[in-house]
């Protein structure tokens, strides 16, 4: 691999692999919406950890300070990224590690497995790296006959159970107890078929499970969650351990990682140490962190490499709006407290990146124009936690009615009738250019009581505002609107305002309850 | 002092009540109102749906027709009305390359308030039962909307209100602070997931056993008594405004059919 070639591709390229949703997000929210069982896992899930977020976050004074810190360290990373991954290069290189540029996911997987292949491995253990899942290694080296372990406790559930994680950090959130004893009972090799739900056994059975592979295990893979560009460091932040044996005892270490993750110097590490943690896990500090600089003379691996995988990141990049997406440090506090994520788990936003962050990240990834990924910036009510709870203050609303904005305008001209919505719009947009279109309109209030009946409330509306009807009733229209009252009624300052009894409707006010 | 009143389109069509108690409250403490005859909407429909072209003509108009009016400050019983003004309005005009039409949307913006800051911050009240004369002895339960709460940083500002209202009895609403899954189309491109969002937020409104649920945005109190009207509900929803409104004299009407959700029992 070049090492003159600085990462930043002349045109943009959009990213593959597990980025993009197979089916659009209404309809697979639909389906997930319906497994009561994952809807109480999540829900209990996500509650206790923003709780315990919201404690640990509480108890910092300077929280918004580190806040702010931490945007402005990302912002300054993203305007000279190319700079700096030119730097940490240098200083990678100089320690003895080896550097491989990939363009996508295809390329980085090439890359890994000819790396595997050279050492004559056929079996790797992995620490969890979300970069490895979203180019789809795994499967990728399914097909070419390397078996690949995963160490993380909750990715190697997910993993012996041939489902996907639905959680960045808490892959695993979507199941209990019983369900994960059944899963180590039916795919784990050797397990004691005495094995009960409780917690210390359900660990023992991974524990012993994982240290075979641990010791025969030649190469490992990980990711990475920062890159020291002034020192050529990686660094792994993780709560088992598990990682650690990953990082140390094997031959070969492999690490795949965004070209984004990087950090100008040591010292901006301090404040990620403390927003990510406390965001995260709601904990302190995290119990494990790893550090590495290339190659140590008699300690931990010969052979050191990693993969920049650039896979849709310049073109995230390459918006101008969009870019802070990737200051992401995938600490999951945003899917946390989000409403959408609580209720349809991570599988219903498709992507490796599930809940606010992946529904702005993936499109802007992969473009939106990709198929299916262009409903996910929908997949939201504009609440506004997510951008709260955010410890680099990534604005993920104002994104995406950015990427609305552009899915719209893609549109634009290419389909041969407009759609409902199109023509909703268009119709809103010129009733509320002008007080007179909208009072004009206004006059058709009379119709919508008519139409409500006696029972005063409309049951059922036509076309896309059936969606609304389908459980919510709407009120009968009132018979005059206020601009309506206001001219008739306003004229004379001096009358003032009477407070209205029975505006504009039958209702009785006797005043009774005076 | 001179209070524009930015009624809002959910308002004036649907709630026009709602309205006429902000107008009520105002001239109660001695200030007069004027309604800039030009006005619609915010446009915010559009902008968060990214009909972004659609929504310029939009924008334009409430700028137009607040610059055409002369006032101190203008008020809006809208949360979220009032964030789009301050914040999507300039960014639409910045979409359309309007440089001028920009600096206009900051100024009107930084005119335009959400009645209760308007109220607190600007009006200095801070008990409404004194200085309005509200009354209202109803149970009731509080709802605080997201765009209130999370771009307008409203704070306590409107419960602190809705508690110092005579006679009122105010329970404490489990998980106030989760949206209530309206999100202007949103309720209508995920049904589901919306009405996911509803049903945990009615059934923490009957939890409480209050009488009706009040709030700030009309909007999601449209969505909420849409809701609690569908399953047959007795609880009901009433803007802060009608309840500030509300005095001895002349109570506020609790039934009839602007208010969804069937009748409130005294
Ligand atoms: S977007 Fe922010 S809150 Fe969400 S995972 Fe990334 S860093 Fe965490």
């Amino acid at each position: 691999m070049s090492s003159t070639y600085l990462g930043m591709p002349a045109l943009p390229v959009f990213g593959q692999g597990n980025l993009n949703a197979v089916e659009s997000f209404p309809l697979a929210a639909k389906r997930e919406l319906g497994n009561s069982q994952l809807r109480a896992n999540l829900g209990h899930a996500t509650h206790t950890i923003r709780d315990k977020r919201l404690r640990v976050v509480g108890e910092l004074p300077d929280w918004e300070d580190l806040r702010n810190a931490g945007s402005a360290t990302k912002q300054a990373v993203m305007a000279r990224l190319p700079e700096l991954l030119e730097q940490f290069e240098q200083n990678f290189t100089a320690r003895g590690g080896i550097i491989h540029w990939a363009r996508d996911a295809a390329e980085a997987n090439e890359i890994v497995r000819d790396l595997i292949g050279e050492q004559g491995a056929d079996e790797v253990v992995k620490v969890k790296s979300m970069a490895t899942q979203e180019i789809g290694l795994n499967e990728y080296l399914e097909e070419q006959g390397i078996a690949a372990f995963e160490t993380d406790l909750a990715e190697l559930i997910v993993q012996l159970d041939h489902d996907k994680p639905s959680h960045i950090l808490v892959p695993a959130i979507h199941k209990n107890r019983t369900q994960i004893r059944d899963i180590f009972l039916r795919e784990m090799p050797g397990v004691d078929p005495e094995l009960t739900d409780s917690p210390a056994k359900l660990a023992e059975a991974a524990r012993s499970h994982l240290r075979r592979k641990f010791l025969s295990a030649k190469v490992a893979i990980s990711g990475a969650n920062f890159a020291i560009a002034d020192a050529g460091t990686l660094a792994v932040v993780e709560s088992e351990g598990n990682g650690r044996m990953c990082l140390t005892l094997p031959e070969t270490l492999i690490t795949v990682m965004g070209v984004e993750k990087l950090l100008p110097s040591w010292r901006d590490l301090e404040v990620f140490m403390q927003l990510l943690p406390r965001s995260s896990t709601g904990e302190r500090m995290n119990p494990y962190t790893s550090l590495w600089t290339g190659v140590t003379e008699g300690d931990g691996p010969r052979n050191v490499h990693l993969v920049l995988l650039d896979n849709g990141r310049s073109a995230a990049l390459a918006d101008e709006m969009g870019r802070s997406a990737l200051h992401c440090i995938r600490c999951s506090a945003c899917m946390n407290v989000c409403p959408v994520y609580e209720r349809t788990g991570g599988h219903a936003y498709g992507s490796t990146y599930p809940g606010p962050i992946g529904a702005i990240l993936s499109p802007l990834m992969t473009g939106i124009t990709s198929e299916e990924n262009n409903s996910l910036p929908y997949a939201s009510s504009l609440c506004g936690a997510c951008y709260d709870a955010c410890p680099v203050k990534i604005n993920i609303p104002e994104i995406l009615v950015h990427l609305r904005a552009e899915d719209v305008d893609s549109k634009r001209g290419t389909k041969k009738l407009p759609s409902q919505m199109d023509l909703l719009m268009k119709g809103a947009s010129w009733a509320f250019s002008s007080g007179k279109h909208l009072g004009l309109l206004e006059k058709g209030l009379p119709l919508g009581r008519i139409a409500a009946g006696r029972k005063k409330k409309i049951t059922k509306l036509p076309g896309i505002a059936g969606g609304w009807t389908r459980s919510r009733d709407v009120p009968a229209p009132p018979s005059e609107s206020f601009r309506g009252w206001w001219a008739k009624d306003h004229r004379d300052p001096a009358a003032g305002a009477e407070l209205p009894d029975s505006p504009n409707t039958d209702s009785t006010n006797t005043g009774e309850q005076a | 002092m001179r209070i524009a009143l930015f009624a809002t389109c959910i308002v004036d069509a649907m709630y026009p009540r709602t309205a006429r108690a902000t107008v009520a409250i105002l001239e109660r403490l001695g200030h007069e109102v004027v309604f800039p005859a030009g006005q619609a909407c915010c446009g915010q429909m559009h902008v968060n749906s990214g009909y972004l072209p659609e929504a310029v003509p939009v924008v334009r108009n409430h700028i137009e027709a607040f610059e055409s009016q002369d006032y101190d400050v203008a008020v809006a019983p809208s949360g979220s009305c009032v964030a789009s003004v301050k914040h999507q309005h300039p960014m639409v005009a910045r979409s359309c390359g309007d440089a001028a039409l920009e600096a206009r949307a900051e100024a009107v913006g930084a005119k335009t308030y959400e009645l209760s800051a308007l109220l607190t911050d600007v009006l200095g009240i801070t008990d409404a039962a004194a200085q309005l004369g509200s009354w209202f002895p109803h149970n009731v339960t509080y709802h605080p909307s997201c765009h209130g709460m999370r771009l307008l940083r409203l704070g306590d500002r409107q419960l602190n209100l809705l508690q110092s209202v005579g006679g009122i009895t105010v329970q404490p609403l489990p998980q106030a602070d989760q949206c209530c899954g309206f999100g202007g189309t949103f309720s209508l491109k995920n049904a589901d997931v919306s009405t996911a969002m509803l049903e945990d937020k009615t059934a923490n409104i009957k939890a409480t056993g209050a009488e009706l649920c009040s709030g700030g945005d009309a909007s999601c109190l449209l969505h909420i008594g849409g809701g609690l009207s569908r399953e047959g509900s007795s609880v009901t929803t009433l803007h802060l405004a009608d309840i500030l409104a509300s005095t001895r004299e002349n109570p506020v009407s609790v039934t009839g059919d602007i208010l969804v959700g069937g009748k409130v029992a005294r």
